[in-house]
């Protein structure tokens, strides 16, 4: 693989192999919720491929992005409903 | 078999359903038919603002009573009506605009509507999201935002709990001596029909001086505290006044959900129910005028609907022109939401021979009549 | 850089197997071509880039020639609209696009059916290919127990995929009769033998790991994580410990852009005649929106619509032979992968229904029609736009879909804005491929 890029989840600096896909990045870096659910539920990725939106984070201050359809990308900042 | 009701309702938007409520609440027997679901047609479409509105006496007459009716219903409303009294917040620009927010602020405090006069930091400091340099606002505090469809069902429901009827069905025509018929041909006698069918109205009422007004709106995912009134522009109201061209205007709803509601757009002569991409865009980057990171927010879905307009913009409640026994119940033009509990209370007033809290003449059918303020 | 190059004598929608074929036939032939697609690999959801995909010759020698082919590739690029005739509006990561086609080839594939059953919104409740995804791109896998369960020909691939990145596979379960699937092999075996060799060298794999058939999911447990899968044979029940539960029923097809551009449906999929042209002029449809038939069905369908679109009818006549053979395959596939009633009530009223706006079955339920629920309910109102829980409304209350309103997926608002011809041009996006035009 690539070499490897760093970015930052909920505060936190993390380096991945390039080529990661957001949504396993935050999850490596131990996220146990996505996002929460209106009635508060927490959830985390289920289809994989950009349909189901249960993966969506914040990255770079933008609210509501798919994770599972985005690469990590050097000096990213995400954030997930913690 | 042929059952008799006191009134049919043809129609069971947030109007017809309200209207529907009432009358069964004040002891007639209602049959309410409705070709799609309950509060599918403009109900859904709308933004489901409950505003205090000043363009005449008549329309703020109407508005009031029934935001206070809201109010008053407002122990009773299910959740998933999602009432919010976040208020409105009516921006100005500029200074003449200032001007007319004092106007505004005069005319509400004279007629006892709680409103506030913020300057540019207050508008500032009360929605952050706002582009600076605004001169300044109108807070109206007792207004409030809705989900319309679920607030349709819970009159709805109201009125079956009262012993209304409600069945699915497609009515032909509404029968001079009562009554109507239905597609399939079978006739369904009632004292009365009240035609609410907004903005399909005149198909049934052929001649009905109501116009459809074609708008669109934007969800977005739920972004919660981006905003946190209904905001709207004081340019609102020349777009909403003028009657010819289309016309757009910045207006927010914040639901909820966190969800964001866009509008708003205006247009005559637009019977289709497509978006149409060139108001689309007019109208979302004024929107983003008064909003520059609104482009950022991701919208979910666009749709159109069509508001029931008549000339002089205010509703006709009462006794059609041609007979006493078809009933009117419709050409709220946007208000459709608001004004639903007054009409119902209005209707069933009037099918009653009750004296009602405010005067029902201003929206008697009757003042369009041939020959009179008639334009359009 | 010039306006034309917003302009493609032919558009195709998705860059999986069905479009990758169609871009080849369509560029080879000379017409000037550009693929759109949502990610930011070639091959789509199945191949997923020649990285991400070693083990599929296929992928690789479609993505060489897809590079030779002098096709543009639009990537990370997400179709909102269709504004008007002859022009889709789309989203990039850099803002919106507007593209012009002549012909439109929609090869928009496929995505998992997931079906409620109660615990199915834990976080570790995962989609079953979706997993084999996720873990393929770096998702955390080794070590971790998995129970695979649902129904399709990717169960067995996704288990096999999970072992190879250290998962602890500790069952499969699908859910159709092992029968069943048995002839299904058989009649694999006597018509393509490759595709057999393929499942046997995934079986080899997985050795020792139980599979069972007959047997489907009832519940997951666990507070805020899945702890735990129960199973059913319909007789017996009984409970497995996980870590994750890859949990998927089939595909369905992705059909929300042909109903924005008005194609006409028959039974849920994309109808189409013999050329793989829909019911609306110029444009057509190959692959998984015209049935679930696997990738070379999707292959034999993309080469024929890029063909057809092309102006090769005689070519592709050609190969109408071998389409027929993998539409019975794609026939006996749905029958054998055919849901059995129970799993279609698994649903408890307490359970989430719509994932987007949390409405329960219970609520869902007590509505005859699909816009009635929504209305009431909101589900299918949420930022995934119905596309998990109307499929399953479709299969559990067969409810219909209706019409799509844009955006077709989710967009930023500045996206839906009108783009004027000097101010965005495609030049910002990435583009792969060695289009001499541009």
């Amino acid at each position: 693989m690539a070499d490897s890029v760093q970015l930052r989840i909920n505060g936190r600096m993390i380096a991945v192999p390039g080529g990661t896909v957001l949504a396993a990045a935050i999850a490596a870096a131990g996220v146990t919720q996505f996002r929460r659910s209106v009635s508060g539920q927490p959830r985390t990725p289920v289809c994989g491929m950009g349909v189901c939106m249960e993966c969506r984070v914040t990255i770079n201050g933008q609210a509501q992005r798919r994770s599972c359809q985005t690469l990590c990308e050097p000096g990213m900042e995400v954030q997930t409903d913690e | 078999m042929n059952q008799s009701f006191d009134i049919v309702i043809v129609g069971a938007g947030i109007v017809g359903a309200a209207c529907a409520a009432a009358c069964a609440r004040g002891g007639l027997k209602v049959l309410v038919l409705e070709r799609g679901p309950i509060g599918g047609g403009t109900t859904a479409a709308g933004m489901g603002h409950i505003v205090v509105m000043d363009d005449s006496e008549a329309q703020f007459a109407l508005t009031r009573y029934s935001r206070n009716l809201w109010q008053d219903l407002r122990p009773q409303l299910p959740d998933d009506v999602e009432f919010d009294a976040c208020g409105t917040l009516w921006v100005a620009a500029d200074e003449e605009e200032m001007a007319e927010v004092r106007r505004k602020e005069k005319f509400y405090s004279e007629r006892g509507v709680r409103v506030e006069v913020l300057d540019g930091k207050g508008v500032a400091k009360a929605e952050p999201n706002l582009r600076p340099g605004l001169a300044g606002g109108l807070r109206v505090l007792g207004d409030a935002v809705l989900y319309p469809p679920c607030a349709a069902r819970f009159f709805m429901e109201q009125a079956q709990r009262h012993g209304a009827e409600f069945r699915s069905g497609e009515v032909q025509a509404l029968l001079p001596e009562g009554g109507v018929q239905l597609r399939d041909g079978t006739r369904l006698s009632a004292g009365r029909s009240v035609n609410a069918a907004g903005a399909c109205s005149p198909a049934l009422s052929p001649g009905l001086p109501v116009r459809k007004r074609k708008g669109h709106l934007v969800i977005t995912d739920r972004y919660p505290g981006y905003v946190h009134h209904q905001i709207v522009e004081l340019g609102y109201l020349k777009s909403a006044h003028s009657m010819t061209k289309d016309s757009v205007a910045f207006n927010i709803q914040p639901r909820k959900t966190g969800q964001m509601l866009v509008g708003s757009s205006r247009q005559f002569d637009a019977e289709d129910t497509g978006v149409d991409q060139q108001i689309l865009d007019r109208m979302l980057r004024r929107a983003a005028e008064y909003l520059p990171s609104l482009g950022n927010l991701v919208a979910t879905r666009v749709w159109t609907g069509h508001r029931p307009t008549t000339p002089d913009k205010l509703p006709l409640i009462g006794p059609s022109i041609e007979s006493d026994r078809i009933w009117l119940a419709t050409g709220h033009e946007g208000l459709g939401i608001t004004t639903s509990t007054g009409t119902g209370q209005l209707l069933a007033d009037l099918l009653l021979g009750k004296t009602s809290l405010i005067p029902a003449a201003p929206y008697a059918p009757a003042r369009l009549a041939k020959g009179e303020a008639h334009h359009g | 850089m010039n306006s034309r190059a917003h302009e493609f004598e032919i558009v195709i929608v998705g860059a999986g197997p069905a479009g990758l074929a169609a871009a080849c036939a369509a560029a080879e032939n000379g017409k000037r071509v550009a693929v759109l697609d949502d990610t930011p690999w070639l091959g789509g959801q199945i191949w997923r880039g020649e990285q991400a995909q070693p083990a599929q010759p296929g992928a690789q020698k479609w993505i060489e020639r897809f590079r030779r082919s002098g096709a543009t590739l639009i990537d990370q690029t997400s179709v909102i609209a269709s504004p008007r005739p002859g022009v889709l509006t789309a989203e990039h990561p850099s803002g919106g696009r507007e593209i012009r086609f002549q012909k439109l080839i929609l090869a928009t594939g496929a995505r998992e059916l997931l079906l409620p059953f109660p615990g199915w919104m834990l976080p570790g409740v995962v989609a079953a290919g979706g997993l084999q995804v996720l873990a393929k791109h770096g998702w955390p896998v080794a070590g971790k127990k998995v129970v695979v369960a649902g129904t399709g020909p990717l169960l067995l691939a996704v288990a096999d995929g999970l072992k190879k990145y250290g998962a602890h596979v500790v069952s499969t379960a699908e859910q159709a009769p092992l029968a069943r699937v048995a002839g299904f092999g058989l009649k694999l075996l006597l018509a393509h033998p490759g595709k057999i060799l393929q499942g046997l060298g995934i079986k080899s794999r997985l050795l020792g790991v139980p599979q069972r058939f007959g047997v489907w999911p009832v519940r997951a447990e666990g507070d805020r994580q899945v702890r735990s899968v129960t199973l059913t044979d319909g007789q017996k029940t009984w409970t497995e410990d996980c870590d994750l539960l890859a949990c998927g029923f089939n595909l369905v097809p992705n059909v929300e852009l042909p109903l924005a551009l008005s194609c006409e449906l028959c039974d849920g999929f994309v109808r189409v005649d013999k050329w793989q042209a829909t019911s609306v002029e110029n444009i057509y449809c190959a692959g998984e929106p015209t049935g679930i038939g696997g990738v070379d069905c999707a292959l034999a369908e993309g080469r024929i619509a890029g063909l057809a679109a092309a102006g090769r009818k005689d070519e592709a006549r050609q190969l109408f032979a071998g389409r027929a053979r993998w539409h019975r395959f794609r026939a006996a596939m749905a029958e054998t992968f055919a849901l059995r009633p129970e799993v279609k009530t698994l649903a408890a009223d307490d359970t989430i229904f719509c994932r987007c706006e949390d409405a329960t079955f219970g609520r869902v339920k007590q509505f005859s029609n699909w816009r009635d629920a929504k209305l009431q309910t909101r589900c299918g109102m949420g930022a995934c736009q119905g596309r998990t829980c109307g499929a399953a409304a479709r299969v559990v209350l067969g409810f219909g879909m209706e019409s799509v309103r844009p955006p077709v997926l989710p967009a930023r608002i500045l996206s839906l804005l009108t783009i004027s011809s000097d101010s965005t041009t495609i030049a910002e996006t990435k583009i792969t491929g060695t289009n001499q035009t541009l």
